[in-house]
């Protein structure tokens, strides 16, 4: 059903379709629209059979939903920031217990500066954990992924983590098609645990491993990640035939058959690249989109087979690996091993600044003529940062970093207006 | 008075007493030709340990008191060590580990996804030692605590990190000797004016039942997990477990130490129900605190030529404290 919604309302609706069975709460902005919105349809009697339990951390939420899962009950869970840092035990934990667990993470920066917008350190932290990791570039496609993710996570018996931007998404209204009970139970079949906590047939599960059996285990989760490559394109067909819309698999491809510069991206920012694209080709720029719904697994066949024709591909970042520069970029020089094509890592929106189309416009023409460096800051504010290093060469005591930000942002605002 | 014993039959010397003296019914589940086993023999425990001891009867008396439908999660610890050096198991009961300081979250979560499961017949246990309780384990129990979510939690408190080699925890006695308290400088051991108490912190959370408990008294020990089993909620048991190893006692001597802990006055045993205590073991003839402390090497800074007196007399004020707060003064037995 068409309904004009806000996003995290629309996740808490599908997450409720899913028919789940434990759900753990704990409140971190900007998630917590999700499990609002779920606790009062389970305190309502809307949702029926599902426990909703407001815990006192992060590192208990999943905790909780290590032992709910483990029960035999289908959980979740969501978080953002420095909720998945509190809880990154857990995350490793559940990953390696096999636990298909599904998370949203309302993607958020991570602090220090303490900063509440969306960026994608919080997830990307995690990327190496065992969960599989969609990004959501839409709130119809958060919608879906979750969905999915039942699937995804049930049939591999691996947790998921649906990765939807804060605010961008999570607090955008707008319309949505939200499936109907009949159409999700048609999609999701129950939950048939492979490993229960049953007094019938009583296992001892997370025992002491070492040397002579880990790094099997350590490998079988790495084969659920390729099993996902296969699993991931299947369910999102599957999904296309039931519900008529795409939504989810590996990657998306928009204007890259014969595309000179393709940006790639996760998430919402791909809408304004779109856009920006469009603008671009009026201009006689052949440029192109690739969309990475799914970090992990890594899909690097389809990045190698989007990629390969073009001349230079820009890597769209919302993470900075501090000391190294980007994160998907990574995966993307991976996958196009042996390939001689231009490769730039742009950091952009860290700390929810915004990326504007004039911005990607102009970077999309410094591509095209080969200006970018391997890593640049997109609208990353020089004037100021050189300031502070400058007063780090004059002074010791500078005092701390962040203040001295803000301050002389606004000692030079005040400049100006006066 | 005791959780279990209207009548007291004592053994000369021992204070416990003899099943043979009791009615089928009333002896004690180790006694019982049909106990679980719940922790299985084989397990890689050290002689004389009394944490294996105490789980052996808490789980199995859990497990006749609930027709053996009972689940066990574990924190990370000597218990999860020993008990699962896969492909052996010694767990005879569905056991789950998960880290070391979320055993009672994860319990929170086992027991909820059996109530959406339906399964409201099966019940939960979580364990942990003092390390996993007090210190990194604290806030998961005290969430499960306060949320009153149906689970016995249950303490094995041996009174430092023995699995990682003897240090100091939150529940580690003053004057100790650890391998983070060393015994040397002016004040040798742990500090005085340091630790918590969790069983009364567990009480201040106002949960249905509060126990301790001690390998002493096993009897005892039994009776207050049955107890525990015959109520929902949130339930907690602290039960002193020896360590010979990190203690430095002998491994003949677990009961003896435990014993003394108990009837020095250290370890009160207690009850309480919604906050408030509503029983007490009480020591009839309590004894010094030296003949606990002299038991174990990791005192034994405190005594040699010139014991430490001051010290001593420190300890023993913590001992009486105990009998006057808890009550503990009891009658010469008739």
């Amino acid at each position: 059903m068409l309904k004009q919604t806000e996003g995290s309302h629309a996740v808490a609706e599908a997450i409720a379709l899913c028919r789940p069975e434990v759900i753990c709460a704990y409140p971190i902005t900007p998630q917590t629209h999700i499990v609002e919105g779920l606790g009062e349809m389970v305190k309502s009697g809307e949702l029926k059979d599902c426990e909703f339990i407001n815990v006192e951390s992060e590192f208990a939420a999943l905790s909780v939903a290590i032992g709910s899962s483990a029960a035999g009950a289908r959980s979740y869970t969501a978080t953002a920031s420095q909720g998945i840092l509190f809880m990154a035990e857990a995350v490793y934990n559940a990953a390696g217990l096999g636990l298909p667990i599904v998370m949203t993470i309302g993607n958020r920066a991570i602090g220090a500066p303490i900063n509440i917008w969306n960026d994608h350190s919080d997830s990307m932290s995690m990327r190496d954990a065992g969960w599989i990791q969609l990004y959501a570039e839409t709130n119809q496609e958060a919608v879906d992924l979750h969905i999915q993710a039942f699937r995804l996570a049930e049939e591999l018996s691996c947790p998921v983590m649906v990765c939807v931007d804060g605010f961008i998404l999570t607090h955008a209204y707008e319309r949505i098609d939200i499936p109907t009970q009949e159409q999700v139970d048609a999609y999701l079949p129950k939950f048939e645990p492979v490993q229960i906590l049953d007094c019938d047939e009583p296992v001892s599960i997370g025992a002491m491993v070492g040397p002579e059996a880990f790094f099997e285990v350590r490998y079988l989760q790495h084969h659920k990640q390729l099993r996902a490559l296969e699993l991931i394109p299947q369910l999102a067909a599957e999904f296309k035939q039931q519900f008529g819309r795409d939504s989810g698999g590996l990657v998306r491809t928009y204007q890259c058959e014969d595309a000179d510069t393709i940006i790639v991206a996760l998430g919402s920012i791909n809408g304004t690249v779109k856009d920006a694209v469009d603008e671009a080709r009026a201009n006689g720029q052949r440029a192109g989109v690739l969309t990475i719904c799914s970090f992990r697994p890594f899909p690097l066949v389809e990045v190698r087979a989007a990629l390969e024709k073009a001349k230079r591909v820009v890597v769209l970042e919302k993470t900075l690996a501090v000391g190294l520069g980007g994160v998907v970029s990574d995966g993307v020089r991976k996958s196009l091993s042996g390939i001689a094509l231009k490769g730039y890592t742009v950091i952009a929106g860290l700390g929810g600044r915004s990326i504007t189309k004039r911005s990607l416009l102009n970077l999309l023409k410094q591509a095209d003529r080969d200006e970018l460096e391997p890593l640049s800051f997109l609208d990353l504010n020089w004037d100021v940062v050189n300031r502070e290093i400058e007063r780090g060469k004059q002074q010791r005591r500078t005092g701390p970093i962040a203040e001295n930000i803000l301050r002389d942002l606004h000692t030079n605002a005040a400049a100006r207006t006066s | 008075m005791t959780a279990q014993q209207p009548v007291k039959f004592y053994q000369t010397g021992t204070f416990t007493v003899g099943n043979r003296l009791l009615a089928e019914d009333d002896r004690n589940v180790q006694a019982n030709m049909r106990r679980t086993n719940s922790l299985n023999s084989g397990h890689r425990a050290c002689q004389g340990c009394g944490e294996a001891l105490g789980a052996r009867y808490a789980i199995d008396a859990a497990m006749q008191a609930t027709n053996n439908q009972v689940m066990a999660v574990n924190a990370t610890g000597c218990l999860e060590v020993f008990s699962t050096p896969y492909p052996e198991t010694s767990w005879q009961i569905p056991w789950l580990h998960s880290l070391f300081g979320n055993a009672a979250a994860v319990a929170s979560g086992v027991a909820a996804g059996l109530r959406a499961r339906g399964k409201k017949d099966v019940r939960v246990i979580a364990q942990g030692g003092d390390g996993g309780t007090t210190d990194i384990g604290f806030g998961c129990l005290s969430g499960m605590f306060e949320r009153n979510d149906d689970v016995l939690y249950i303490c094995y408190d041996n009174e430092a990190y023995m699995n990682t080699g003897v240090q100091r925890s939150s529940a580690t006695p003053p004057a100790a000797r650890t391998a983070t308290t060393m015994a040397v400088g002016p004040h040798p051991g742990n500090v005085f004016g340091t630790g918590k108490n969790l069983p009364l912190i567990a009480m201040a959370h106002h949960i249905p039942y509060v126990a301790t408990a001690s390998v002493a008294n096993l009897r005892d020990l039994e009776a207050k997990v049955i107890r525990a089993m015959s109520m929902r909620g949130a339930r907690y048991i602290h039960i002193h477990v020896p360590c010979p190893l990190g203690w430095g006692s002998a491994p003949a001597d677990t009961i003896k130490v435990a014993r003394m802990a108990v009837e020095s006055g250290l370890f009160p045993l207690f009850e309480a129900e919604h906050g408030e205590v509503t029983s007490r073991y009480t020591l009839r003839r309590p004894v010094p605190v030296t003949d606990y402390l002299k038991l174990q090497k990791r005192f034994a800074h405190l005594f040699g030529k010139t014991p430490d007196t001051e010290t001593l007399t420190s300890i023993q004020a913590m001992a009486d404290r105990n009998i006057r707060v808890f009550g503990l003064q009891g009658q010469e037995a008739v």
